[in-house]
């Protein structure tokens, strides 16, 4: 043994780990900075690499990068737009959907099961493009005509795959309820329905909320995907910008832009996620 | 006997399944079902190997390392994976030299397809990491403890005490993620990678049959899917240890 020193961990002085933040918040919050500060210094760096490398011609990279900002941003802004819009329509389905998984009736139940498995398992994309193109620019009902404009018909693309999500999530939650609640509010005369609504939903309520939050991450970053089937959004306006300007120098600074426009964005969200399931206790 | 039903389909009920008839669009189908199958394997291999890369550096000693790793980790997971993809295929690609490809002609050094197994591995490996991390925190304080009381090295601690345990009880959540990857593998489509979307589109754009190929296209990917848990289940299963666990 060299100056006391030892290989062996379990001889190691006990070092306590690092305490969490009482509140689950603080803590959290300022390791996000952190990371945040990193990739914003990334950004920088990339940013001065191209303003060096940059043909003597022409403006700075700066100078286009300010100008086209705004846009990327106000694209940006179109992407959450579509995810609150789809994150809605995907609720009120997959709530629905969820609760059927759980019906008494067998044929509901197995149906129910049966869509939620084939649309989570089915590619996001794939379900786009099925939006996309088989839904009808425009469909008639008792003599209106609904206008189906290619952004509304992504909502729907994107609210397929949350709709059956959020039905497992829901499914999920409800058996998480233990089975003496049913039984007891059975023997209190409740009839199914008055349990569901007054017992079981409002408890389970809670612990669906992390996984929900969680879902909506994942489709907010699956919004960009609408670029690909030509609607204006983030990426396409990044893309255009890059055709515009033609300068490759700044393709990497302009990608990182958008990039940390979503990582600002997304990652509060992740970190309230698991600050959430730290304070409900669920094990995931 | 298949192609003259499909045949027959599309010629009384205009249900025009081209893959199941003809042998150009089926060879078009089933190269793209081969590229997704090829970009599927490489990329989840990749990717396991770099989530046991990250939860090692995760869990060691250089405060650098763990850096290094946190910052992947919320990287990948906090932006989308199309941008990712978007930003290795048309940013960082064009840093990169070109070879020349012997017929006088440059082409890049990592092609399309590559660039969609490094961004899926990057991104699903993210992943790994916290899943793997989740598992080897669930291997109990008082196992690692008493390997280490025996003078296991970290490594040997590792290789025979902790890592067969934490892979057990992380393959729900693994499974769950692998599945993830086989749908990502679509946006491969995004740069051009001729996979199973791209193909399907040519298709359909050739011989208008949106709606059937649509049909045929979900359906391959369930199957695919369908796969993959059938082979993690059997995994699964095989790798049970009686009376450990559930």
């Amino acid at each position: 043994m060299r100056n006391g020193t030892t290989d062996l961990p379990v001889l190691k002085t006990f070092r306590a780990p690092a305490p969490i933040a009482p509140s689950g918040f603080a803590a959290p919050t300022i390791l996000g900075g952190g990371t945040l500060a990193a990739f914003a210094m990334l950004f920088g760096a990339s940013l001065a690499l191209a303003q060096v490398t940059a043909r003597p011609v022409g403006e700075s990279a700066v100078t286009v990068l300010l100008r086209w900002a705004p846009l990327i941003f106000q694209g940006f802004l179109f992407n959450i737009l579509i995810s609150f819009l789809s994150m809605a329509l995907g609720t009120v389905i997959g709530v629905l959907v969820g609760i059927a998984q759980v019906s008494l009736v067998s044929s509901v139940r197995k149906t129910a099961w049966g869509v939620t498995q084939f649309f989570r398992n089915a590619p996001w994309l794939v379900l786009l493009f099925y939006a996309m193109f088989l839904l009808p620019f425009e469909f008639r009902l008792f003599g209106f005509t609904i206008a189906f404009p290619a952004w509304v018909k992504a909502i729907i693309g994107l609210a397929l795959p949350v709709a059956a999500n959020v039905s497992e999530i829901v499914r999920g939650g409800i058996r998480s309820i233990p089975s003496g609640q049913w039984e007891s509010a059975e023997s209190l005369a409740f009839t199914r329905a008055q349990t569901m609504w007054m017992i079981i939903l409002p408890q389970a309520f809670k612990r669906m909320i992390p996984p929900w939050m969680n879902l909506y991450a994942i489709l907010t970053m699956a919004t960009t995907l609408i670029s690909v089937v030509g609607i204006q959004d983030g990426l396409t306006i990044t893309r255009a910008a890059l055709v515009a300007e033609s300068r490759p120098e700044l393709m990497i600074p302009m990608y990182l832009l958008l990039l940390l426009m979503f990582f600002a964005y997304c990652y509060p969200i992740a970190r309230a996620t698991l600050a959430l399931e730290r304070r409900f206790n669920v094990k995931a | 006997m298949i192609a003259s039903y499909f045949q027959w389909l599309n010629d009384t009920h205009g249900l025009n399944f081209s893959v199941f008839y003809d042998a150009f669009d089926r060879s078009r189908f089933l190269t793209g079902l081969w590229t997704t199958t090829y970009i599927c394997v490489v990329s989840i291999i990749a990717s396991m190997v770099l989530g046991l890369i990250g939860v090692w550096l995760a869990g060691g000693d250089s405060r650098l390392g763990r850096l290094v790793v946190r910052g992947y980790v919320q990287f990948f997971r906090n932006t989308p994976p199309l941008v990712q993809l978007s930003f290795f295929y048309f940013a960082v690609a064009g840093l990169l030299p070109t070879v020349s490809d012997g017929s006088g002609g440059q082409s890049p050094l990592v092609s399309g397809t590559g660039w969609a197994i490094i961004a899926f591995s990057l991104f699903a490996g993210a992943f790994n990491v916290e899943i793997f991390r989740a598992g080897i925190e669930a291997v109990p304080s008082t196992t690692v403890e008493a390997a280490e009381s025996l003078g296991y090295t970290r490594l040997q601690l590792y290789l025979h005490v902790v890592l067969p345990l934490a892979f057990r009880i992380c393959l729900p959540a693994l499974n769950n993620n692998l599945i993830n990857l086989v749908k990502t593998t679509t946006l491969a489509y995004a740069i051009g990678v001729p996979e199973l979307l791209y193909a399907a589109s040519q298709i359909w754009s050739e011989m208008f049959n949106v709606r059937e190929m649509m049909n045929v296209l979900l359906v391959t990917y369930v199957a695919l899917v369908a796969v993959l848990v059938w082979i993690m289940g059997r995994w699964e299963k095989a790798m049970r240890i009686p009376g450990y666990s559930t």
